[in-house]
């Protein structure tokens, strides 16, 4: 505990501050100012920190976290900065799983509803909703006991024609042994997206099991005789490969593939994009230019957009050629996965609501070995190892929410609440690298699932523009690639700078109207059937004058005593919005005016006094 | 002149008409006086297309044998393609539609002509006068007084009839200030802050030339809007050393030893051609979809548009910030004081006072501070975007202040009355119109073509009610605070409204905004039922309670 520390606003260059007493705990870094505000910071949340040179009011100490905070404190005397440092170092870095935050969190969940929660996301249902096994595809037992692959699940759907020795001799020649499965099945138009490592090509060398696999993808189609291969790597990067002895699939050797690459850069080109985006958009006082030509220089909305154009591919050849289409990578985890799954949500709109996405996400991205230890640095490991793939997953859909205001069931909230989980490592879904290492960690008996939390508290994470009729299953969602409809994601990159929002949320409002819409739906049937009663009783009330029990109780129906009088329409629903703890930025707006000076014109004003 | 002498060939069959993001549809192009008429022959749905020539920036043909295609680029940056068949007609028409969209004359664009199909209710070129805003300002303070120092307008050519003034300095002094000030734009009140008393004025730049010429009637006029012992602040939106220079050319800037109470503050804001071009630019980058991620970034940032956006907002802050909370009297000025100068002080006035974030305030707004205010805006809009020929004087002033109004309207989107179609609306009518509101570069101008008489005010059509009803905001709750806008640049964004209007398909987004509206109206209805429900449960209960007594 240290008293006295100041918090410096981050954009402000008039240094303006918070005093008060920062307390370290076993989980959580917290800051309590003068009027009792609390900020708390998970230590597994913590991605950098960094002592800066003593100045006169004390030492700095600048705290980066994966979910985009930044905190500048100014603690008064340096040995207390240097011990805070030093155990911030020490806490942050985990070597083992088993001391990560899930394994010590415990939600006062009894063990059943714990095993509840964890069979939530069944995903043998989800095959089956997706219409397999079927006569085409089966269910392998190849991977039941990770022989063949140690980062597949265990139970893998396979083409039917495709035999135990095929499926071994492909995953021999495919990287880490990930032949290609099925990832999506469409049942409309009967093709799949299969998913896969590179294959071990080299220069010249063939697989003729790898070979059949293919076919037999390809037969497991009756719509299409060609299949799509798309390889998600950059051309270059791909013949690169061939020179380690991977690489790709050569057309003469695959009958009826049509070969495809998309150039979506590998994890290391990802964390230096998104590295740079952040020195930009975390420069004080930005110009306008520089912000532009920061983005620019970035990449990080091209990268966005190569993902997007990759799953909108992927999907029109399934919905509009029938064709299967076979994706992979390098390892086939990471820009595999990010296709893969886009390309579903784009074809199926069981992805699009909440259950859905929490299953995708599942399918696509925990059970196919997507590893999130390594690329979210749960443990101390190789910083080259870090890269934010799924970071970039959910800004994919997020612009697509926007194009789309009505054909997501879940809100923006829903995808930031599902980022900062993925880098907490409270709950067990996304520790290690694959399923064979969950298992091995038992998870599911020491760590609760995040997707029950997620469900109980999902009015927050609804979209109230949401039409569920706004398509037909299984038709496409085809979104406008065109440059400009890619936005800076401001919400996830400046989520606690809330400076920069706007000061009054219209998604904000809409959400409130409409919750409260439902509560004067039922306040009315309730006022309807009391009257009704009420009227059948005094028809009664001379017969019966005894029974005066239920006209009290009547007196002070819920409703009343929350609005004794009737109100104003709007007046309601800003008390509605101002009585919401978790989201009082109403409220706030109206006591940043009490401040005395705006922090951000002060900031312009001192630009302007020094030019004068 | 006759029209008629223009059109050779006013009508054409079997023309196709290629819009993006919508089906080409063949039809019959006919030309009139006034407009481009298409229209499809179908039974069903015939789909109709008006076209003021006005509205027309530029036009393209080419042909393919005996095909003509003439692409017809708009002021309010829609771009449409027509195919007419023969080559003669094609000429044709596009030569009569190049000299129809660019006729000289002021009296012969169509608000000559226009005829309303509507009942007037309130003629609008009567609904904003300055008298009554002068009775509103002496309901609160008795320190001003209405001068009609410029009724012919023979002291200021540029300025309405009437102005307000510090009630102490007469109309002598008010003549000599405006020798004083360049094309007689002597200070004005263009806002009083009813909070605590301060007040805005606007002028252009003090005459002062190389050998600091003075004049003690200006002084004595601006030091009368500061309280004893308080300054004063003078936002010049040159930068110093333009300032300084226009010293050469006889113009000036406030010295401080002439004007000690003051202080001087130079906000530099982009001046017409430099925004015209960045205009252009702009409009280039987000017509081309080809674009790939990088060029289109580096093609937005070189267009500088959000620049001047930002520098306008930051300007605008900076005058509000004075005036709410330095408790001091502002002096905006550039170099004419028509055009960034108007931009600084109806942006502060949107940021400071609740009542011009009301459709009638804003209208009130839109009347004083641009129209009467003397914005040339003949000139600034007789091209938008796709004019090729280079005339000076064209400039997207008044689109910008637009822009920055919806920049705000964005971060407090319960703060407003209107809903940003209202803001495209201005926009449209500002280039391009069939009301002579937007007509003449001043009040003297549009005295000398009598529009009030022989033209149709925009107000009069859209302060009808239902008319009005397409420009409400649901969202709207009245706010009496000031609101501080963030001017950081990830909080603005382009206009999509405006930029990206015709180039994309808007479907989607349109259906969200119909939702929206039906969830906020919903609520007002289940409220009522509520509290209907409620009055009736109430009485019943009183009711019984007599029955017991």
């Amino acid at each position: 505990q240290v008293e006295q520390v100041k918090l410096l606003d981050r954009f402000s260059t008039s240094n303006k501050s918070l005093t008060g007493t920062l307390y370290l705990t076993a989980t959580h870094l917290l800051f309590i100012d003068s009027s009792q505000r609390e900020t708390w910071i998970l230590h597994h949340h913590i991605a950098a920190v960094e002592k800066l040179p003593l100045t006169t009011s004390g030492c700095p100490l600048v705290i980066q976290c994966k979910n985009f905070r930044i905190v500048h404190f100014v603690v008064p005397r340096e040995r207390d900065c240097h011990d805070i440092y030093n155990s911030l170092l020490q806490l942050s870095r985990t070597a083992k799983y088993e001391e990560l935050y899930a394994f010590s969190y415990n939600p006062k969940q009894n063990e059943s509803e714990q095993v509840k929660g964890w069979q939530l996301i069944d995903l043998a249902e989800e095959y089956k909703r997706m219409g397999v096994p079927n006569d085409y595809w089966q269910l392998s037992d190849a991977n039941r006991e990770y022989k063949i692959c140690e980062t597949y699940p265990r139970e893998l759907y396979v083409p039917r024609t495709a035999s135990k020795p095929i499926i071994v001799g492909s995953s021999k020649f495919r990287s880490k042994g990930r032949f290609p499965v099925l990832s999506y099945y469409h049942k409309n138009k009967e093709a799949a997206i299969c998913r896969c490592s590179q294959p071990l090509s080299g220069f010249s060398a063939r697989c003729l099991e790898d070979e059949h696999m293919l076919q037999a993808i390809s037969k497991a189609n009756p719509s299409n005789r060609y299949m799509y291969v798309m390889d998600t790597r950059p051309k270059l990067n791909a013949m690169a490969n061939r020179a380690a002895g991977k690489g790709y699939e050569n057309e003469d050797n695959y009958s009826n593939i049509r070969f495809q690459f998309v150039g979506i850069e590998n994890i290391h080109v990802m964390r230096s994009s998104l590295q740079k985006l952040l020195e930009v958009s975390g420069t004080r006082g930005l110009s306008v230019n520089d912000f532009l030509s920061g983005l620019e220089n970035s990449g990080w909305l091209r990268h966005i957009k190569a993902v997007l154009d990759a799953a909108v591919f992927l999907a029109k050849a399934i919905a509009v050629e029938s064709a299967s289409v076979l994706v992979h990578c390098s390892d086939g985890w990471d820009r595999t996965s990010q296709v893969c799954s886009l390309g579903a949500l784009l074809l199926d709109s069981y992805y699009r609501t909440i259950k859905g996405f929490m299953v995708l996400i599942e399918k696509d991205w925990i059970s196919f070995g997507h590893k999130f230890s390594d690329r979210c640095c749960q443990l101390d490991g190789d910083p080259k190892e870090i890269s934010p793939v799924f970071t970039q997953f959910l800004e994919s859909v997020w612009n697509l929410t926007e194009q789309f205001p009505q054909a997501f069931e879940y809100n923006e909230a829903f995808l930031l609440q599902i980022h900062e989980h993925v880098h907490s490592c409270q709950f067990g879904n996304f520790l290690g690298n694959c399923q064979k290492e969950r298992e091995e960690l038992k998870l599911k008996e020491k760590t609760y699932s995040l997707w029950p939390f997620l469900l109980a508290d999902q009015k927050k994470y609804q979209n109230p523009l949401y039409n569920p009729d706004f398509s037909p299953e299984l038709t496409l969602l085809e979104p406008n690639t065109v440059s400009f409809n890619f936005k800076f994601w401001r919400n996830m990159y400046h989520q606690f700078d809330r400076s920069m929002h706007p000061r009054q949320s219209m998604f904000n409002l809409i959400m409130n109207t409409s919750e409260q819409n439902k509560q004067l739906e039922e306040d009315i049937k309730e006022l309807e059937a009391k009257i009704k009663q009420r009227s059948g009783q005094s028809d009664a009330v001379h017969e019966k004058e005894q029974d005066h029990a239920v006209p009290v109780a009547l007196k002070s129906p819920p409703c009343f005593q929350k609005e004794p009088l009737p109100m104003p329409a709007n007046d309601a629903v800003r008390a509605i919005e101002g009585s919401n703890p978790a989201d009082n930025r109403y409220s706030e707006l109206v006591s940043e005016f009490s401040k005395a000076e705006p922090a951000v014109v002060s900031l312009e004003f001192g630009v302007a006094r020094m030019t004068c | 002149m006759e029209f008629a002498e223009l059109i050779k060939t006013p009508r054409a069959d079997n023309v196709v008409l290629h819009c993006p993001f919508h089906l080409a549809v063949e039809g019959t192009l006919c030309l009139t006086g006034h407009h481009l008429i298409f229209s499809s022959r179908r039974q069903d749905n015939a789909e109709e297309l008006w076209l003021l020539h006005s509205n027309i920036d530029s036009i393209e043909k080419r042909f393919v044998g005996s095909l003509g295609t003439i692409v017809i680029k708009c002021k309010d940056l829609r771009i449409i393609q027509l195919d007419i068949p023969g080559m003669e007609e094609c000429l044709n028409i596009a030569s009569s539609i190049e000299a129809l969209s660019t006729l000289d004359s002021v009296t012969l664009m169509y608000p000559f002509f226009y005829r309303p199909m509507f009942e007037v209710l309130e003629d609008g070129w009567s609904s904003f006068l300055l008298e009554q805003e002068f009775e509103l300002l002496s309901s609160v303070t008795n320190e001003w007084r209405l001068s009609c120092v410029n009724k012919e307008f023979s002291v200021c050519h540029s300025y309405p009839p009437v102005v307000i003034v510090p009630k102490c300095i007469d109309d002598e002094a008010l003549r000599k200030v405006a020798l004083f000030r360049q094309g007689g734009r002597f200070p004005v009140l263009s806002y009083y802050h009813k909070k605590n008393g301060m007040a805005m004025l606007r002028s252009s730049q003090p005459l002062t030339g190389t050998n600091g010429r003075r004049c003690k009637e200006d002084e004595k006029l601006i030091n009368a809007t500061l309280r004893s012992g308080r300054r004063g602040f003078v936002i010049d939106t040159r930068p110093l050393a333009v300032a300084q220079q226009a010293r050469a050319k006889g113009g000036g800037f406030e010295q401080e030893v002439h004007y000690p109470q003051w202080r001087r503050i130079h906000k530099y804001i982009e001046r017409f051609n430099i925004l015209q071009e960045s205009f252009i630019k702009l409009v280039e980058a987000c017509n081309d979809q080809s674009h790939n991620m990088d060029r289109w970034l580096s093609k937005l940032e070189a267009s500088n548009w959000l620049t001047h956006i930002k520098e306008l907002l930051t300007a605008a802050c900076l005058a509000a910030q004075c005036i709410d909370r330095e408790s001091a009297s502002v002096l905006v000025h550039g170099s004419e004081g028509t055009d960034s100068t108007l931009q600084v002080t109806s942006l502060a006035q949107i940021i400071l006072d609740p009542r011009c974030r009301t459709i009638r305030g804003f209208e009130a707004l839109v009347v004083r501070e641009w129209l009467q205010a003397g914005h040339p805006f003949q000139q600034r809009c007789a091209q938008s975007a796709y004019s090729n020929s280079k005339q000076k004087w064209e400039a997207p002033v008044f689109l910008l202040f637009l822009e920055c109004v919806w920049q705000i309207h964005r971060q407090f989107p319960c703060s407003f009355e209107f809903n940003e179609q209202f803001l495209i609306l201005l926009f449209e009518h500002a280039y391009a119109s069939q009301f002579g509101t937007f007509l003449g570069n001043n009040e003297n101008e549009r005295a000398k073509l009598k529009l009030p008489q022989k033209t149709m005010s925009l107000w009069s059509w859209v302060n009808r009610p239902e008319e009005l009803s397409r420009f409400q905001n649901p969202l709207y709750e009245a706010n009496s605070l000031v609101i501080w806008p963030s001017v950081a640049p990830q909080s603005l964004q382009l206009w999509e409204g405006v930029f990206l209007r015709w180039n994309r398909p808007s479907k989607f987004l349109e259906e969200a905004e119909i939702e929206r509206i039906n969830i906020i109206k919903y609520n007002k209805e289940l409220q009522a039922k509520v509290n209907a429900l409620r009055r009736q449960l109430a009485e019943m209960e009183a009711d019984e309670e007599v029955q017991e007594e």
